[in-house]
């Protein structure tokens, strides 16, 4: 018989980088318990939402960076359900005509690239916090009304690594448009995961099942891992999967009934009249779209294949994206894209790693990195010379070029060192003595040479040049 | 004196022989005097606000309707479950009327949350119509609409989302005007309808309404829906020449196949009237609408009113604020909270509103109301193609006696009596002024015109005011 195949799709809402809520003007951002508030977020009488623009720009971004197909005209529902985390009575959302719909996002399996297609990215606002006590809850809304972008892929996943693939490209991708600061430790991305197992040569699915609100990555795949198991237990004894929600509880390792198809809510989505549809029109998507910058996916690729660095380090410098438009400056002012990289992965990230720095620390400009690693490339300075240089500029805080010109550039002109080793020819004529009685004086004289030059010849071409004056005695 | 038209007691504050204060008192004490017997007010103000301003409004009292967020003064919404609610904010309208200088006397009952139509239906009881005591005001705007009629107040404000304005205005013999949608800000309405609800006012003159209209609209930021600006001073254009506006009729509103001896006297006193305006260059004309089209326009009101009010006061839970019912855990606190917080008939509109929203039921219902909603609106637009406006009786009966309706949605059908909701569908201006007496009980017409022609509709009501002979009425009934 053959194999089960999972499938498996994903449901991820991140929050939005704002100064105010998505439909009010208290602040989006940290704050005292229940102080980012105003009379909207906590669902007063007679209160009205008004759009924020730079939520929608931002989605926008995220919709077009998803390559989804964006609508002519913004609309919001309302989804109607009563919690007290929902000051309201609904949550304002987009039900029937999302901010973007049918994009995709690429991802690099072991098995090769992997196109992640995507049903909608939708925007919407969050709930506020609740913490239950024994015999009472807590309630911040500090929360309530933050926007949140929620992003839902089609059942196309067909591992826990994949998955993890997928969220760590989308999280890129966040992170590169600075739509959001996309951490899960602090909620601000969290994950809904649906699986389900069907045979191989099955067309259809199988039944679904949803596990909410997971707040890590890890989490997400221990998740994955362990549905899979179970399902693939209950499958292969025979028995039926439910239609279900469940709740993974990590201390137990597996998920737990929540509520079944049948308890579903009938949220009840309809439009919301208090904002009207509002035309995108051409020219904010064009300043949108212009302000693209080109992500992850596509730089790395253009690392690997255009400027033939490792994948590894492609990887590396592609990860974040200030340090990849670091890289790309540096090498636009003409270095070597490997020398660049080897120097960036090889030695700036470990010497940052060791002293807690990060890139805005490091105030080397691209215009003078590029120098240097020029004249490394060109052999004019050693490699340990450059980091040296690199070193000094950082602990220092000097500039690069007058470091290197007060080490003195490295002697490479092979006339230039046979001039020097000429001269220390003649003032040594002792050693001449003892090589014309075969002596192995060539260590002793590199060594007259380098203390002559304050070690800044080019050791090999030193080497080279002596033995053939030498040879001429 | 606060009987009297706002520009009469502008005159009397201006050469200084009465003051603010005077009018505040005379208001207030009236209010208070009349209160037992008629029930206009949730809430009477104690003091004065003191506001420094050069404005037609400012000294002019006023009643508020109890559905407008006042910060710092109990806001009810005519509903237990807000019994306790002082809001935090002011409403845009309301910070436009104090800013303006205009002196609130009280906040005004409603009928529960703004749905009904009977002024029956308040948590703090009935509100009586000041021609007769044993028949109702109409709704919703009842003490908006009593409170004018009994000459506390020149002016009040009130909320139109089906007729609330309009209706009670004409039971109480007086002028309701309900704005193009957007042209006054709702933020600080308690929701009923978000896609239908409005802020008007209930004055006993077009002009007074025209000076109350020219403060309060505008764009609001805090309103999406709302219109930009038409900068057009509604008081400096009421008496602009209407020779050759075009109104139409409905012929299927004005059918009377039962013979009702009450309604052919409403319908005479339509005819009447439009014989003078015909006289002041109005041209007039009946037009034939589809029956089945105009028989659609209640259901569907019914349909998209209620599933809107279910969802906008989904946030009365008691958890953030109103009167919060304990209980064993957070759903029990909601569920007890809003068992005991609203009345039956609220619950019967919620219960309808959330039936033709499930999956199952929207596109048949509730998407359907609002295609047919869609519909009638189009032919209307058609029609406001030729015409300036369209006009008819307010209402098709007097004010009911208490024994005689209630806020039940009932099943008899009139066009007559649900033709004001075609406004609101809309979006369209429109204004309900007195036009004579029916069983000695005042009767309306009304006169619905262009969405963002404000101006002209109450341009065109005040020309007709003017020779109809009802303005500034005040009730005899003491």
């Amino acid at each position: 018989m053959s194999k089960y195949v999972p499938v498996i799709g994903l449901e991820v809402h991140s929050e939005l980088k704002s100064n105010s809520k998505n439909f009010s003007s208290s602040k989006n951002g940290e704050g005292e318990v229940n102080t980012n508030l105003c009379p909207l977020d906590l669902g007063y009488p007679g209160t009205l939402p008004v759009v924020n623009k730079e939520a929608v720009r931002k989605s926008l971004m995220v919709a077009m960076a998803l390559n989804c197909n964006v609508p002519e005209k913004l609309c919001f529902d309302r989804k109607n359900y009563y919690y007290p985390d929902l000051p309201k009575g609904y949550q304002i959302t987009q039900f029937g005509s999302p901010i973007g719909v049918h994009g995709y996002v690429m991802i690099d399996t072991d098995s090769g690239p992997k196109k992640i297609s995507i049903q909608d990215t939708h925007l919407e606002e969050d709930t506020a916090n609740m913490d239950h006590m024994s015999t009472y809850s807590l309630i911040d809304y500090n929360r309530a009304g933050v926007p949140l972008l929620e992003t839902v892929t089609d059942p196309c996943i067909n591992s826990a690594d994949e998955a993890i693939l997928f969220l760590e490209a989308y999280r890129n991708i966040l992170l590169y448009l600075d739509a959001s600061d996309a951490r899960a430790d602090l909620g601000q991305i969290r994950v809904d995961v649906n699986v389900s197992l069907k045979r191989e040569e099955d067309s259809k699915l199988g039944t679904r099942v949803e596990m909410k609100n997971i707040n890590s990555f890890k989490t997400v795949r221990e998740a994955i891992i362990s549905e899979i198991d179970r399902q693939t237990k209950i499958l292969e004894s025979g028995g039926v999967i439910e239609q279900e929600t469940r709740r993974y509880d990590e201390n137990l390792g597996t998920s737990v009934f929540m509520r079944s198809k049948v308890d579903a809510v009938d949220y009840k989505y309809y439009r919301e009249s208090n904002i009207p549809e509002i035309k995108l029109r051409d020219s904010f998507i064009d300043s949108v779209k212009n302000c693209l910058p080109i992500l992850e996916y596509e730089r790395r690729h253009k690392y690997i294949d255009v400027y033939g660095i490792g994948k590894v380090d492609a990887y590396t410098l592609t990860k974040d994206k200030k340090l990849s438009d670091y890289f790309e400056k540096i090498i636009s002012y003409g270095s070597n894209p490997v020398d660049t990289s080897n120097m960036i992965v090889g030695f700036l990230l470990g010497y940052m790693n060791k002293n807690f720095l990060s890139l805005e620390d490091i105030k080397i400009n691209e215009d003078d990195f590029s120098s240097v690693i020029k004249m490394m490339s060109d052999g004019k300075i050693s490699n340990k010379q450059a980091k040296d240089i690199f070193t000094k500029a950082i602990e220092e805080d000097k500039n690069v070029m007058d470091i290197a010109k007060e080490m003195g550039s490295q002697i490479s002109d092979k006339e230039e060192i046979r001039r020097i080793i000429n001269e220390v020819f003649s003032e040594n004529t002792k050693v001449i003595e003892d090589y014309k009685n075969g002596k192995n004086v060539n260590g002793f004289i590199m060594g007259l040479i380098m203390k002559k030059t304050s070690g800044k010849v080019n050791p090999g071409i030193t080497n080279m040049v002596l033995k053939e004056e030498l040879e001429k005695l | 004196m606060t009987e009297l038209f706002i520009d009469d007691m502008r005159k009397e504050l201006d050469n200084k022989s009465v003051t603010s204060s005077d009018l505040f008192n005379e208001a207030r004490d009236k209010a208070l005097k009349y209160q037992d017997e008629y029930n206009s007010f949730v809430t009477i103000m104690d003091k004065k606000e003191e506001m420094d301003s050069n404005t037609k409004l400012s000294g002019i009292p006023y009643g508020l309707k109890d559905n407008i967020s006042t910060k710092g003064i109990l806001t009810t919404g005519s509903s237990n479950i807000l019994k306790d609610y002082i809001p935090v904010y002011d409403a845009t309208v309301y910070r436009k009327l104090k800013e303006a200088g205009a002196v609130l006397v009280g906040k005004t009952v409603l009928d529960e949350l703004a749905m009904g139509g009977t002024g029956t239906t308040g948590h703090t009881g009935i509100v009586r119509n000041p021609w007769d005591k044993d028949r109702m005001i109409g709704g919703s705007s009842s003490g908006s609409a009593s409170s004018v009629a009994l000459g506390i107040v020149p002016f009040s404000i009130g909320s139109d989302t089906g007729d609330s304005i309009r209706k009670p205005a004409s039971y109480g013999g007086v002028v309701g005007f309900k704005p193009t949608y957007g042209r006054v800000s709702r933020y600080g309405l308690f929701a009923f309808a978000s896609s239908l609800d409005t802020v008007g006012v209930i004055a006993r003159s077009t002009r007074d309404i025209s000076y109350v209209m020219d403060i309060i609209k505008g764009h609001d930021d805090r309103d999406m829906t709302s219109l930009p600006d038409d900068n057009i001073l509604y008081s400096d254009n009421i008496n602009n020449e209407i020779k050759g506006k075009k109104l139409f009729y409905i012929k299927e509103a004005l059918e009377n196949k039962s013979g009702n001896k009450e309604l052919e006297q409403i319908i005479d006193n339509f005819y009447k009237t439009i014989d003078k305006a015909r006289e002041i260059g109005f041209i007039i004309d009946e037009v034939s609408i589809d029956k089945e089209l105009l028989e659609t326009i209640y259901p569907a009101y019914n349909v998209i009113s209620c599933a809107e009010a279910t969802s906008n006061n989904s946030n009365l839970t008691g958890i953030c604020f109103g009167n919060r019912i304990d209980g064993k855990d957070i759903n029990d606190i909601m569920m007890k909270t809003r068992t005991e917080g609203f009345s039956e008939l609220i619950k019967r509109r919620f219960v309808i509103g959330s039936y033709v929203l499930q999956k199952e039921n929207q596109d048949k219902l509730f998407l359907n109301a609002c295609r047919v909603r869609r519909l009638i609106v189009d032919r209307f637009n058609e029609l406001f193609k030729e015409y300036d406006g369209y006009i008819l009786p307010s209402t098709e009966r007097i004010a009911p006696r208490f024994n005689e309706a209630s806020d039940k949605l009932g099943d008899d059908y009139l066009i007559l009596g649900n033709h004001l909701i075609i406004g609101n569908f809309g979006g369209y201006p429109s204004i309900s002024i007195p036009s004579g007496f029916v069983n000695n009980m005042p009767v309306g017409i009304s006169i619905t015109g262009r969405a963002k022609e404000d101006y002209l509709v109450l341009n065109m009501a005040n020309k007709l005011e003017e020779v109809l002979g009802y303005k500034g009425q005040v009730s005899k009934s003491e």
